[in-house]
C-alpha cells in the first residue's frame, strides 16, 4: 500500500511538471510580444527593453524556463498587467467560487444519479430503464453553454424566478450548479445503472443469493459497493469534465469563478494570468485524481494489500 | 414416464426433493431455447445423486431452477413442478423460495473465486448466513464461522478469518465456501461443477470433506458434474443429461457397468483408462447439439453409432429395458441392443 | 411432454425481433439524420445567398415564420443583424461538420498510428506515449483547446489544429489497447512464423482487427469534437467573425434573450440533434460490431 501510495505521488508530481512546461512551451508561442502588449504601441523601444529585461524575456530560453518552474512551485506567476496585482492573487480570489460550485454540482449530481441509476438497474429492459436511459443519452448530448442560456431564458427572463448573474446570493448558484451538474448527473446513472447490471451477474450475487439474502440487501451490501469502485475512478476523470464545465458555465452565468477569469485573461491576453488560471485547474485535477486512486485503493482490498 | 417413476415401489419414504416434468426457456436474441425439456428426478434424504452432462445439457440449469436462481428476466420455468416439503418451488414467489435457500437448501459453485465477494473478509461472507438469516450479534455470528472454517480444514483459521478472498488458494475457498453453504445446516446441498477448477490433487480432498459432511449431517447432495470420474465414488445413482433431458438414469454401479444408452456408452468409452492397454480411445463423434434447432425425434440421433429412422421420429421417454436393474431407466428405443453390445 | 404453455413463446419471439429491429432503427435514423443536416449544409447557404457579413437592419430580430420584405420566409426568424436564421445555422452545420470531419481525420490518424505503433513495439516508445496521454489527460480538453486557441487566434485551421491535438490521445489509448490484447493471438504469431515483417503485421493483421472499436470511438468522437466546436465559438476563441458557427449564433443570441429567444436557441436544438444522432450511432455501431465492447 505504501509503495503504491508513493507511486501515485510520483506520478502526479510528474503530471504537474508536464502540464507546466506543455504551458510554458504554449505561452511562449504567442504570436505577440508580451511586452508591447504592455507597453502599448507608443512605446520607445528604450522602454520595451527595459520592460523585457525587467520580465525576463530577454535571457535564454532555458533560464526563463528555470525561473518559471521555480514561479510554479512558490505560486509566483508574475504579475497580471491589466490590474497589476500577482496573477496568483486574482486565482485565489475566484478559486473558492468555483470549488463551491464544483462541490455543489458533484454532490447534487451524486443525489439525484444514485437513485436513478439503482431504479434503472432494478427495473432493466422496463419502461423506467427505458425513460432513464434514454434521458441521460439526451442530457449528455447537451451543449452546456446553450442549456445555461436556455436555463436563464426560462427561469430568469420569462419566469423571474432565479437571478441569473453573479454571487450575490444562494438562488444565483442554483442555475449554475444545475448546468455544471446534468452532464455528471447523465453519466453517472448510465455508470451506476451497468455497473450494477454486470456485478449482478457476477458469481458471489447468486452465492449471496443462495444464502437466502433478500434481493434489496444483496443490492446494498454485496452489489453497491463493488459497483461502484470502478466508477470512483470515472467520477475522478469527470471532474475534468466538471472543470471544463465550469470555464463554459462561468462565463454564461458571468459567475466570478477561475474560468472566467481564464476566459476574461485570454480576451485581453493577459498570459500571467492565463498561465496561473491552466496551472491552479490543472493541479486541482491532478490533486482530485490523486485522492480518488487512493481511496479507490483503500476500498478495493486486492489493491490495499498487494505488495 | 411419470407413472413408471411413481410406481417405482423401490421407494418407500416419499423423497426429499422431487422434481417432476420440469421446463426451462431461454429467451435469447437469436429465438427460444428449451433448455430443460421434461426433467424429472428424485433425491431421498440423505442420499447423493450425480447429475452428469456436457455443458449446455441442462445440468445447471436445473440447479438454478431449484434453487430461484435461473437469470431473469431470460430464463423462466414454463412447466412442471419442484416439490420439496410439500410446497412447489417452481410455482411459489422467489422470495419464497429464498427463505428455503441456506436453511433447506443450500448450493456450492463452480469457480469459488468469483463466488465471493472480492470486498469483503471471508469471515464476514461466512457469518453473514447467522447474522442475516438468523438474527446473531455479529460477535456470535464470528465465532460460528470460526467454528466452521476450522470443520472445513482451513489451517489458521483465527488469523485468517479477517483475510480476503483473494489471499486464499482455490481449494481452501471452495472450502470456505462449503463452509457457508453448510452453515444453516442444510437437508439437501447442490454442489454444482465443485471441483472444476481445480487441481487434481485437491479435488480429491475436496470430494472427501464433502462425503465427511455428509456422514455427519446426513444431508442429501446433489452432485453436477461432466466428470464422470469425480462422481463415482462418492455418488449411489446417477442422471446422464443430454439437450435438456435426462435420458438414463439409475444406480451408478448399474449405469456405469451397464450403460443402456448410447451417449452414456460413449462417455464411459471415451474415458482414459476404461480400455484395454494399447487400444484407442473412442470419443462421440460431432458436437453438442444447438438448444435453438434440435434434431426431430432423439437429440443424440445424428452423433449415434446405431441410430435407425424411427429415431427421428419421435423423442423417446424414458423407460426400464428387458434385463435391465430396478430403477434403471433409459430413454433409447434401441437399449436392449445398447446392453447386448457389451 | 409437449404441454408446456405455447403461448409463452410467441411474446418472447417478438421481444427478440424487436431488439434485432432495434440496431435498425438505431443505425438509420441517426445516420438519416447526421445526413439531412449534412445536405442542408451544403446546399442550404448557397439557395439562400446567404452572406454573414451582409447587414439588414431592416429585417432584423424578425421572429419565426416572418415574411420578409422581399416576400421570403424567414422559418426560424432573423438574427440581430437581419439575417436569416436557418441560413445561418446550415452555414454554421457546415463548419461544424468540416472541422469535425478534419479533425477526426487527423486525429484518427495520426492517435491510431502512434498507438498502434507503441503497442507493438512497446518499451520507452510505450512508455513515452503514456506518459504524454497521462498529461494531456491532466488538462481537461476544453481547457487545452481554449489555451491553444488563445494563442494560435482564431480560424478554422486553428481550430482543427486544436480540437486534433485535444483529441488524438484519444483514439492512440484504444489502438494502443487493441494492439496489446491482439498481439499475443494465434493468428498474429502466425503471421510472424510466416516470417512477414513488422509493417505488414502492424498495417495488415493488427489494424484490421482493431478497427471496430476504434470506428466506435470515432462516431462518438465527433459529437464530441462538434460540441467542442461550438463552445470554443461560443467563448469568442474558435472560429473568426465573419465565419458562422452554431456556437457564435448561440452567443450572440444571449444579449437578445428576452426579445428574440429564437437566436439562441434554435442553433442550439441543431447542435443538439446532431450530438445525439452521433452518440446513437455510435452505441448502434458498437452493438453491431461486437456486444462485448459495451463497456466502452
Amino acid at each position: 500500500m505504501l509503495g503504491y501510495v508513493i507511486r501515485r505521488i510520483l506520478l502526479a508530481v510528474f503530471v504537474l511538471w508536464g502540464v507546466s512546461t506543455v504551458v510554458f512551451i504554449i505561452v511562449r508561442l504567442v504570436p505577440a510580444d508580451p511586452a508591447l502588449l504592455i507597453a502599448g504601441d507608443t512605446a520607445t523601444a528604450d522602454q520595451l527593453a527595459a520592460l523585457r529585461n525587467q520580465m525576463g524575456l530577454d535571457r535564454p530560453p532555458l533560464v526563463q524556463y528555470g525561473s518559471f518552474l521555480g514561479g510554479v512551485v512558490t505560486g509566483d506567476f508574475g504579475s497580471s498587467y491589466t490590474q497589476s496585482v500577482p496573477a496568483m492573487q486574482l486565482v485565489a480570489q475566484a478559486l473558492p467560487n468555483t470549488a463551491l460550485l464544483a462541490f455543489l454540482a458533484v454532490l447534487g449530481a451524486l443525489v439525484v444519479s444514485f437513485p436513478l441509476g439503482v431504479v434503472a438497474a432494478v427495473r432493466v429492459n422496463r419502461p423506467i430503464d427505458r425513460i432513464v436511459t434514454t434521458g441521460s443519452l439526451i442530457v449528455q448530448a447537451l451543449p452546456s453553454f446553450w442549456i445555461g442560456v436556455v436555463l436563464l431564458l426560462i427561469f430568469s427572463r420569462t419566469l423571474k424566478w432565479l437571478p441569473s448573474a453573479d454571487l450575490t446570493s444562494a438562488q444565483s448558484l442554483i442555475l449554475p450548479t444545475t448546468v455544471l451538474a446534468l452532464p455528471l448527473i447523465a453519466l453517472l446513472t448510465r455508470l451506476i445503472r451497468s455497473g450494477l447490471i454486470e456485478v449482478n451477474g457476477e458469481g458471489y450475487i447468486n452465492t449471496a443469493r443462495a444464502k437466502g439474502m433478500r434481493e434489496p440487501a444483496i443490492l446494498f451490501t454485496h452489489a453497491i459497493r463493488n459497483a461502484l469502485i470502478p466508477i470512483i475512478t470515472v467520477v475522478g476523470l469527470a471532474f475534468g469534465t466538471l472543470l471544463g464545465g465550469a470555464v463554459v458555465t462561468e462565463t454564461v452565468f458571468s459567475f466570478p469563478g477561475i474560468g472566467k477569469l481564464l476566459v476574461s485573461s485570454i480576451h485581453v491576453r493577459d498570459y500571467s494570468v492565463v498561465q496561473a488560471c491552466v496551472i491552479v485547474i490543472a493541479a486541482a485535477f491532478v490533486l482530485i485524481n490523486l485522492l480518488v486512486d487512493l481511496l479507490y485503493a483503500y476500498l478495493d482490498p486486492r489493491v490495499r494489500l498487494a505488495k | 414416464m411419470t407413472e413408471q417413476l411413481v410406481a417405482d415401489s423401490r421407494r418407500a419414504q416419499s423423497p426429499l426433493l422431487s422434481v417432476r416434468d420440469l421446463q426451462v426457456e431461454f429467451t435469447t436474441s437469436a429465438g427460444i431455447a428449451r433448455a430443460l425439456d421434461g426433467v424429472s428426478f428424485d433425491v431421498q434424504a440423505g442420499e447423493t445423486l450425480a447429475i452428469l452432462g456436457e455443458s449446455g445439457s441442462g445440468k445447471s440449469v436445473t440447479s438454478q431452477a431449484i434453487m430461484a436462481l435461473l437469470p431473469k428476466p431470460a430464463g423462466s420455468i414454463v412447466g412442471g413442478s419442484i416439490l420439496y416439503d410439500g410446497i412447489d418451488l417452481a410455482k411459489e414467489p422467489v422470495s419464497r423460495v429464498r427463505d428455503l435457500c441456506a436453511t433447506d437448501i443450500a448450493m456450492i459453485f463452480q469457480d469459488p473465486l468469483s463466488s465471493l465477494n472480492p470486498v469483503f473478509r471471508i469471515g464476514d461472507q461466512v457469518a453473514e448466513p447467522f447474522r442475516r438469516r438468523l438474527g446473531m450479534g455479529k460477535k456470535e455470528a464470528l465465532a460460528r464461522a470460526l467454528e466452521l472454517l476450522k470443520r472445513v480444514g482451513i489451517a489458521d483459521a483465527e488469523r485468517r478469518i479477517s483475510n480476503y478472498p483473494h489471499q486464499f488458494s482455490g481449494g481452501q475457498r471452495q472450502r470456505i465456501m462449503i463452509a457457508m453453504a453448510i452453515a444453516l445446516k442444510p437437508r439437501i446441498l447442490i454442489a454444482d461443477e465443485p471441483t472444476t477448477a481445480l487441481d487434481v490433487t485437491v479435488q480429491a480432498q475436496i470430494m472427501r470433506l464433502l462425503a465427511e459432511l455428509q456422514a455427519e449431517t446426513g444431508m442429501a447432495m446433489i452432485l453436477i458434474s461432466h466428470d464422470l470420474g469425480v462422481v463415482a465414488d462418492s455418488a449411489s445413482r446417477v442422471a446422464i443429461m443430454y439437450a435438456g433431458r435426462i435420458i438414463e438414469t439409475g444406480g451408478i454401479r448399474e449405469v456405469y457397468d451397464h450403460p443402456q444408452h448410447p451417449y452414456t456408452k460413449g462417455l464411459l468409452d471415451s474415458i482414459p483408462g476404461a480400455h484395454a492397454m494399447g487400444e484407442p480411445l473412442r470419443p462421440i463423434v460431432g458436437s453438442p447439439p444447438n438448444l435453438l434447432d434440435l434434431p426431430a425425434g432423439c437429440a443424440f440421433h445424428p452423433r449415434c453409432p446405431i441410430a435407425v429412422p424411427e429415431c427421428r421420429a419421435a423423442v423417446p421417454s424414458l423407460r426400464e429395458p428387458e434385463g435391465a436393474a430396478l430403477g434403471h431407466h433409459v430413454a433409447c428405443i434401441r437399449a436392449e441392443e445398447v446392453r447386448s453390445h457389451d | 411432454m409437449t404441454t408446456a404453455p405455447t403461448t409463452s413463446a410467441a411474446p418472447a419471439m417478438t421481444k427478440a425481433r424487436r431488439s434485432r429491429w432495434g440496431v435498425h432503427t438505431r443505425t438509420l435514423v441517426p445516420c438519416a439524420i447526421i445526413a439531412l443536416i449534412a445536405v442542408g449544409a451544403i446546399f442550404v447557404p448557397v439557395l439562400y445567398g446567404y452572406d454573414p457579413l451582409r447587414v439588414d437592419l431592416a429585417d432584423r430580430l424578425k421572429p419565426p415564420g416572418s415574411v420578409l420584405p422581399n416576400g421570403s420566409i424567414a422559418v426560424f426568424g432573423t438574427d440581430q443583424i437581419g439575417s436569416d436564421l436557418f441560413a445561418q445555422m446550415m452555414a454554421g452545420a457546415r463548419v461544424s461538420l468540416i472541422i469535425g470531419a478534419a479533425t477526426l481525420a487527423i486525429a484518427g490518424v495520426i492517435g491510431v498510428l502512434i498507438g498502434m505503433l507503441a503497442g507493438y513495439y512497446g518499451g520507452w516508445l510505450d512508455t513515452v506515449l503514456m506518459r504524454v496521454a497521462d498529461i494531456q489527460l491532466a488538462f481537461p480538453a476544453i481547457l487545452l483547446a481554449v489555451l491553444l486557441a488563445a494563442v494560435l487566434g482564431q480560424g478554422v485551421l486553428n481550430v482543427i489544429i486544436v480540437l486534433s491535438i485535444s483529441n488524438w490521445v484519444v483514439f492512440a489509448r484504444i489502438a494502443r489497447s487493441q494492439v496489446l490484447a491482439l498481439k499475443d493471438r494465434e493468428y498474429v504469431e502466425a503471421a510472424r512464423t510466416l516470417g512477414l515483417g513488422n509493417f505488414h503485421i502492424i498495417f495488415r493483421t493488427l489494424l484490421p482487427g482493431s478497427l471496430p472499436p476504434i470506428l466506435v470511438v470515432g462516431t462518438v468522437e465527433l459529437g464530441h469534437v462538434v460540441l467542442a466546436e461550438a463552445a470554443l465559438s461560443f467563448l469568442g476563441v474558435g472560429v473568426p467573425m465573419g465565419t458562422a458557427s452554431l456556437g457564435s449564433t448561440i452567443a450572440n443570441g444571449v444579449q437578445y434573450l428576452s426579445t428574440a429567444w429564437w437566436i439562441s436557441t434554435l442553433p442550439g436544438v441543431l447542435l443538439l440533434l446532431l450530438v445525439l444522432a452521433t452518440g446513437v450511432l455510435g452505441d448502434a455501431v458498437r452493438d453491431r460490431l461486437d456486444p462485448r465492447l459495451r463497456s466502452l
